[in-house]
């Protein structure tokens, strides 16, 4: 082609041209979109070639129809539209010409993974310029075409007008010629609005995507069927790992009407040792028979450990100084201990917690003419790419990942697992396979958030100052078990995931600090740990501001002034914690920081930097509870978050990203969790797995900060200050101070006695 | 062979009597927008409406709603325009939108049973539909929306 092939999306230059059919790929089709379609798609190059075609970026056809590709997936956040703003706003293009066109998982679209909050703030930039650079071309084409001069010539609502003349962009596709190449060079040098230019971006936008979500029109990766497929439902074993199939037996099941048979797969890439697939031609009578069919494994060594052994073997870890990694590592931290005129140390642990996407992990595979297309919600087809090549036994070019929309996702598929047995189905069968799992063989095969332990430390002088702090972690490391391409090292060269211990290299200046992380091997061998919405913060910051708070008591401070005596933005803090003390005493002042409170009933706050310090979201939450001392039931009656997230694209659906992120931390703290047991997590359904419902839900008062900075992401953030303000408020409330999450009832009447209060 | 009616057509499957109304709605009438979720009638995900009323169609076998009406969410509203789906709009209700035919289709027999529901009312009638990306909120308003819209509720909803 020309001399932009994707490398990385985010660092090429790019040709605009009137594009024929010399595009070798379909990947644009201004009239559908996956999203619209049930059926497997079926593009032929004349319809796939897009009239104007800028790069990866967008397209607009001759009807002047503006179609964005959009390589994120759709987990809920409606990241398609926020994406097409920002393209919209610098192309100023009319809005209601703007369409999306969810992409497969060709290379042309540079790694394509949906993670961490970061599709705004990674995308912001390459689409602004991207958008600016379509509306030059388009301009200096219509000014040719109006036979005005480009300088007379503006662009807006996709018309360009010069002289009292216009001509609309689907009008210069049509009658013009399009041709402009930018070196990256040229894209980086073109100036972009000034927020007070923008016209889209600020303002609230009814998100695309919406609509086909009201009528059942929306198609999820469970919605999509293609002729003659096999309906598959697994047997999953025992354990995750090290699992061998010793016999089946299918006696009972051959008497389910549409039954076909039961095998064991044989799966060179090892994801899914020891799952049998039970076929039929539907999924109920599928279903059926898996019950039926009898299965004997030899397990792994998963099948004796329990959640207290992979936490003993935490706390056998942390004792040990030579593992892990130092994340922080500043000199003098023992001196400082050593000559402390007052120490606190304290341990904090979570719970293992289940993903419980409501759409049950689901995938079909078909081989059309040596091309294996697998259609699946994914937010990660990068990841699961050479895997599937790996299990197939093909070269990852033969392999297309068609996606769709995710129902529920929390971070689950990120790990494309579940798309590799209906591969090896689909081979072994020479048929398309379409796997669905029950709720219970999903949670049996969830890459749960990892239980976890940590150890804190904080020294102070003898006057009262903060002078070192020590945090150490020990847990499950997703990226260890299924990406080590996303470990990065420490400054001795020891590999370390970022994910789970981000938040505990915090913004507080404590004079010299150490943060240490530990990879729980027991954990990583047992089951998948996975990336749960929020990640690590979630639970970095459940010990974090768990321990401000009971630093602040040791210290006879107000919490909220401990914090922000500790926010002074020096050295490596400079620069966000202002921004954050800033987010802190918004919330305090919005929810009545010092006030009198009923009986049992106490504030207690918290602040974060969001998902990693390379890109803070700054976020506080002030939690007003009441606790029943008979009960020990904790009542949350309103949440206040502030949020500094620099530029909102759209402040509505940022706001709802805020409040389902909001509820989940409460979900996590006091509804749900479950606990490792004999090898498989011992809650699998909604009979034992409690998440938050509507009767549940607190008074919300959520707040963003008006600012021009940069976009940074929203998803996450408002996860992580949840639990541990509502574990301070509990305090506030009743002096029982909980360390572990979930918060029960138990807990908080364990923690009453201790103190004495009831 | 059963025989049912769903959103006014007659449908004949020819399935085990066991069969959960919710495979036959999607995998036979090919309607995929009730949606499976737990499998135990406790997330609401597969919520249609059998003569009227709010079923829970993944435990419902299909032999027990023989020659009954079913609405789904591709039934509710001929055009996609019953007054809870431009609520579910106007409020932009749906994250992922998983589960939201289900929460429609409950909160269209609550509209029925309250048209003007209260927070309590709500909360009781609502509390059976998880809400993964926990849109509580948005759905609440939007349910409020269309209860104060004074539109009529369609007959069959």
């Amino acid at each position: 082609m020309h001399d932009s092939i994707p490398v990385s999306p985010g660092r090429r230059g790019f040709l605009i041209a009137a594009a024929g059919t010399g595009f070798t790929l379909a990947f644009l089709r201004a009239d559908s979109s996956l999203a619209d379609s049930k059926l497997a798609p079926a593009i032929s190059e004349q319809e796939a070639a897009p009239a104007f075609d800028p790069g990866i970026w967008f397209g607009i056809g001759r009807d002047g129809i503006v179609t964005v590709n959009i390589a994120r997936a759709e987990v809920g956040q409606h990241i398609g539209t926020a994406l097409a703003r920002i393209v919209a706003e610098e192309l100023e293009a009319d809005w209601d010409k703007v369409r999306l066109h969810y992409v497969d998982s060709d290379p042309r679209w540079g790694p394509m993974v949906t993670a961490g909050s970061r599709s705004v703030w990674q995308d912001f930039d390459p689409l602004s310029r991207a958008g600016a650079a379509g509306r030059i071309a388009l301009i200096e084409e219509g000014a040719r075409l109006l036979r005005v001069p480009v300088a007379a010539c503006t662009a807006k609502k996709g018309v360009v007008h010069g002289r009292g003349r216009s001509v609309s962009y689907g009008e210069i596709v049509r009658r013009g010629k399009l041709a402009r190449h930018y070196t990256p060079e040229q894209l980086q040098a073109i100036v972009l609005k000034t927020p007070q230019q923008r016209t889209l971006i600020g303002q609230s936008v009814q998100a695309l995507d919406i609509p086909s979500k009201t009528d059942g029109s929306a198609v999820y990766g469970i919605d999509v069927q293609v002729a003659g497929m096999v309906h598959a439902r697994p047997k999953i074993p025992p354990t995750r790992h090290g699992a061998k199939v010793v016999s089946i037996d299918d006696t009972a099941a051959r008497k389910i009407k549409g039954y076909i048979g039961a095998a064991a797969l044989n799966d060179p890439s090892n994801t899914v040792p020891g799952w049998v697939m039970v076929y039929a031609d539907s999924y109920a009578a599928a279903s059926r028979a898996a019950e039926l069919v009898q299965v004997k494994w030899r397990t792994g060594a998963a099948a004796h450990v329990s959640e207290q052994d992979i936490l003993a073997y935490a706390t056998r870890q942390l004792h040990d100084a030579s593992l892990g990694a130092r994340v922080v590592d500043d000199g003098g931290l023992e001196q400082a201990f050593k000559g402390a005129a007052l120490t606190l140390e304290r341990h904090y642990t979570t719970s293992t917690v289940l993903h419980f996407e409501l759409e049950p992990l689901n995938a079909l595979v078909q081989q059309i003419d040596g091309i294996w297309h697998v259609h699946a919600g994914n937010q990660a087809p990068s990841l699961i790419l050479p895997v599937l090549a790996q299990a197939l036994k093909v070269a990852q070019s033969h392999i297309v990942l068609h996606t769709y929309l995710l129902g529920g996702n929390m971070g689950r598929r990120l790990n494309g697992d579940y798309c590799v047995p209906a591969a090896l189905a689909a081979q072994a069968l020479g048929r398309p396979v379409k796997l669905i799992c029950t709720r219970a063989d999903d949670s049996h095969v969830d890459s749960p958030r990892s239980p976890s332990l940590q150890h804190l430390r904080l020294a102070f002088d003898g006057a009262g100052k903060v002078i070192a702090m020590q945090h150490e972690a020990s847990a499950g490391w997703p990226a260890q078990v299924m990406f080590p391409a996303w470990l990065v090292k420490d400054k001795q060269g020891h590999p370390y995931d970022p994910s789970a211990i981000a938040g505990a290299d915090h913004w507080y200046t404590v004079g010299a600090q150490r943060v240490r992380t530990v990879s729980n091997d027991q954990a990583n061998s047992s089951f998948r740990p996975g990336w749960l919405r929020g990640t690590g913060p979630a639970w970095t910051s459940w010990a974090v501001e768990s321990f401000m708070d009971e630093a602040a008591q040791a210290a006879k401070a107000d919490p909220l002034d401990f914090r922000l005596s500790l926010l002074q933005g020096k050295g490596r803090n400079a620069g966000g914690a202002e921004r954050l003390a800033h987010v802190l005493r918004r919330a305090a002042e919005k929810a009545g920081w010092g006030a009198a409170m009923p009986a049992d009933t106490g504030l207690g706050i918290a602040a974060t930097g969001g998902q990693e310090r390379g890109m803070p979201t700054w976020t506080a939450c002030v939690a007003r509870v009441r606790v029943d001392r008979k009960t020990c039931m904790v009542q949350v009656e309103k949440l206040t978050l502030v949020i500094d997230a620099g530029v909102i694209i759209d402040p509505d659906g940022a706001l709802a990203q805020a409040e389902g992120g909001a509820l989940l931390g409460l979900s996590m703290a006091l509804h749900e969790g479950t606990a490792f047991l004999n090898g498989a997590v011992k809650d699998s359904n909604l009979n034992s797995y409690l998440p938050l419902r509507m009767a549940d839900v607190p008074e919300l008062d959520i707040e963003f900060i008006c600012s021009t900075e940069m976009a940074t992401g929203l998803g996450e953030p408002p996860v992580t200050v949840v639990a541990p303000a509502i574990g301070n408020a509990i305090f506030a409330a009743v002096a029982a101070r909980v360390r572990h999450l979930p918060i029960r009832p138990e807990a908080v009447l364990k923690a009453l006695d201790r103190y004495g209060a009831v | 062979m059963h025989n049912i009616i769903v959103n006014g057509q007659p449908l004949a499957a020819d399935v085990d009597p066991q069969t959960p109304l919710l495979w036959v709605l999607r995998e036979v009438a090919q309607l995929t927008g009730t949606k499976f979720g737990c499998g135990i009638g406790m997330c609401g995900a597969c919520t249609v409406h059998v003569d009227g009323r709010a079923v829970r169609s993944c435990i419902t076998p299909v032999a027990s709603v023989e020659a009954c009406a079913i609405t789904t969410i591709e039934g509710l509203s001929p055009d996609g325009k019953h007054p809870l789906q431009q609520a579910w709009i106007a409020a932009q209700a749906p994250q992922c939108g998983y589960c939201q035919p289900g929460q429609i289709m409950q909160a269209a027999t609550l509209l029925r049973d309250y048209p003007q529901p209260t927070d309590a009312n709500i909360d009781a009638v609502m509390s059976g539909n998880l809400c993964r990306c926990m849109a509580y909120v948005r759905i609440r308003k939007a349910i409020k929306l269309a209860a104060a819209s004074g539109q009529e509720m369609p007959p069959h909803a």
